[in-house]
């Protein structure tokens, strides 16, 4: 072979660049975790020693226990909404007879293409107008229609892997469609909705920009006061939140992945497709 | 099989029957796909058209001063002042409208002319100490008042305020105004930003998806062709920073880039720089971190789309011949396009409306559309513009989502194959 030392070449150099690429974007991650332990209030190295004074600060303190709270109500609730939601929509895709599909689904999934900061705004105008700005039920509203479309991609993928003759096959023994849809649809794509809850959840509890322009002072969500603190000042605080956060998305990603591998033997060893697209 | 055996009034009634099941069936499918779209409909596309409406929305001066506003209409607008009666009917109502009123009037119409808000105040401040009158001594008592009421321009300003729907704040979004002939003429020198922000961020948001890409495709031609524990790390690397909290990324960023930060640290120790460089809050911060948030909007889809090209095709290639170089443009190259349209214009769409991170890590200078989106919403209280600027951000994302839903197709945009 003529190529062989360009050959050798060019994947020595593809295998530094995947090492550098790794590098970006991992190391920022890796490198506030120490910090989060220091002892002291200074966010450079090396560190004076370490303690666990700034996770006593986040977790211990009141402020940032509310916000959390207030994440975790708002997240849960959006995310069964939206699971609701988006999986019956994604069923009557699967049954291929809705008119005008493609131009559904793109109505559908607006909600994670349109700017955050447009949706905000409309929302704030929506909610002041029904009288529901600074209150639980208006972010939570909010955060299920942004939530949704992200349900509807996962479970669509999922279902695309689904023999729809199983179906018939059911009905042919005389269960109704009802029937047929709980016992036999339900339990083969339950990975792939728990993995779409999932990314509801976290697009729910990863929200800052939308939730800025409805949540009065007794609803602020963590990521809020996250942002506050970094507009402020940024101290180790903070980043005892963000590596409980990366901590949060690490776990998140272990069970998506792990879902993702179950779904693919409940249909038989075909994909689903790929994994959705999350926001800002 | 039955239909094809079924003969005459059998076979009529068999096609009745199983076209009655197909409309049974496709209406269980809208009614499955009602509750999500009537959702949308009432939580998203309503508060969108709601934005629309306020971008053209001009209730102030009806609300402070109804009559006269109705009066203005009747004028002309022609060189000079208007009729004498205009002046009686709104030093009338400048007396007795309710303060709110007048303040909201006075903020309205000192975006026609600066300067206009301290006018109508102090007007109104006066305006008690004026005996009613004539009205054309009603017009001499308010020019006494204060001279600019003498000067057409304010009035021209007035009439443009006056109707229901106005285009101010649109035409203003992209540094357009009406004079007082009513034509639309470019907003004074000075006063053009609006136009210099779009494409500033049309600007960034083009770098951010060229660096994405060239730093994407490799990488997702590398994930694709990987195998082992390598591949499991790469996908990791893409995949936890996608799933971590951004503002989490943001923060880890400031520490490492700011003066004292790793970064510089790590340089100087290296002797590579005698003083730190400024790494952020500036644009070189505003590209690293939007690149480093963007890159998995990129490599994903490219990642599926090279995961499907069957490893034989290079191989076809080269056994024909071909310089890999060649295989590569003439042969996978085509096929990865797919992925490369949906990666680049998902990143774009992405960036073209970010605002949280720009607004942490980059110079004042470098703030796209979004953040003048949030401060006209939330610190000048000022929704025409807040809303206009959000029609003029959502018209480019429109356009661009119609040409990405026709070029690749919603559902490749969407990670659907």
């Amino acid at each position: 072979m003529q190529y062989r030392h360009q050959i050798a070449l060019v994947r020595t150099l593809r295998h530094l660049f995947g090492a550098a690429m790794v590098l970006f974007l991992l190391a920022p991650l890796a490198a506030v975790v120490p910090l989060s332990f220091s002892a002291g209030s200074f966010l450079s190295y090396p560190l004076p020693g370490l303690s666990l004074r700034w996770y006593e600060t986040v977790f211990l303190d009141g402020p940032w226990l509310a916000t959390l709270k207030n994440s975790l109500i708002v997240g849960v609730v959006a995310t069964i909404a939206a699971t609701v939601l988006g999986t019956l929509a994604a069923y009557a895709f699967a049954r291929r007879d809705l008119p005008m599909p493609t131009a559904v689904l793109g109505f559908l999934i607006a909600p994670m293409i349109v700017p955050p900061v447009i949706s905000g705004l409309g929302m704030y105008f929506l909610l002041a107008w029904l009288g529901l700005t600074s209150t639980m039920a208006g972010v939570i509203v909010a955060h299920t229609v942004l939530a949704a479309p992200f349900v509807l991609i996962t479970v669509t993928a999922t279902l695309q892997g689904f023999d729809m003759s199983l179906l018939r096959a059911a009905a042919s023994l005389g269960a109704s469609p009802t029937r047929a849809f709980l016992t036999i649809v339900v339990p083969v794509i339950t990975p792939g909705i728990v993995a779409g809850a999932l990314f509801a959840f976290m697009t729910s509890f990863d929200e800052v920009v939308v939730t800025l322009f409805l949540a009065g002072p007794a609803q602020r969500t963590l990521p809020l006061k996250m942002f506050e603190g970094l507009r402020d000042n940024i101290e180790p605080s903070i980043l005892a939140m963000a590596t409980f956060l990366m901590v949060i998305a690490a776990m998140t990603l272990i069970v998506s992945v792990m879902l993702m591998k179950k779904n693919t033997r409940n249909l038989g060893g075909r994909p689903g497709g790929t994994m959705a697209e999350t926001g800002e | 099989m039955a239909v094809a055996v079924a003969h005459g009034a059998e076979a009529a009634e068999l096609r009745r029957a199983w076209h009655r099941s197909g409309q049974r069936r496709r209406l269980v499918s809208l009614l499955l796909v009602a509750p999500l779209f009537l959702y949308v409909l009432l939580t998203f596309m309503l508060p969108i058209g709601l934005v629309l409406y306020r971008a053209f929305e001009n209730p102030e001066l009806i609300e402070a001063f109804p009559e006269t506003a109705s009066t203005l209409s009747g004028w002309d607008g022609g060189e000079g002042l208007p009729p004498d009666p205009v002046f009686a009917t709104f030093a009338r109502e400048l007396a007795d409208a309710p303060k709110r009123a007048t303040a909201e009037a006075a903020r309205r119409l000192n975006y026609e002319i600066s300067g206009f808000r301290t006018l109508i105040s102090s007007s109104a401040r006066k305006i008690d100490s004026i005996e009613p009158a004539e009205p054309s001594a009603m017009r001499d008592a308010l020019i006494e008042l204060d001279a600019r009421w003498g000067e057409p321009a304010y009035w021209h300003a007035m009439k443009r305020a006056t109707p229901s729907y106005t285009p101010y704040y649109i035409l203003a979004a992209v540094d357009l105004r009406q004079d007082d002939r009513g034509d639309v003429v470019q907003a004074p020198e000075d006063q053009r930003t609006y136009v210099d922000i779009l494409l500033r961020t049309l600007r960034i948001a083009a770098v951010v998806t060229l660096v994405c890409l060239l730093l994407g495709f490799p990488l997702a031609n590398l994930m694709a062709n990987a195998s082992g524990p390598f591949a499991v790390v790469l996908m990791i690397a893409v995949m936890l920073p996608f799933w971590t909290s951004l503002l989490a990324r943001t923060s880890a960023w400031i520490v490492l880039l700011q003066k004292e930060g790793l970064v510089n640290s790590l340089l100087a120790w290296l002797g590579l720089i005698q003083a730190p460089l400024e790494l952020i809050f500036n644009t070189t911060g505003l590209y690293i971190v939007m690149v480093h948030m963007m890159l998995p909007f990129m490599v994903l889809p490219l990642y599926a789309t090279m995961k499907g090209i069957p490893p034989h095709f290079m191989k076809a290639s080269a056994s024909l011949g071909a310089h890999p170089l060649r295989g590569f443009l003439h042969v996978y190259l085509p096929m990865t396009l797919p992925g490369v349209g949906a990666g680049a214009l998902l990143t774009f769409i992405v960036t073209v409306g970010y605002y949280i991170t720009p607004s942490l890590v980059a110079s004042a200078s470098d703030q796209m559309v979004g953040y003048f989106i949030a401060f006209f919403a939330n610190t000048t209280i000022n929704w025409g513009m807040a809303s206009a600027l959000g029609m003029v951000l959502l018209a480019c994302v429109v356009v661009l989502y119609l040409i990405a839903a026709r070029m690749v197709g919603i559902r490749q945009l969407a990670g659907l194959k």
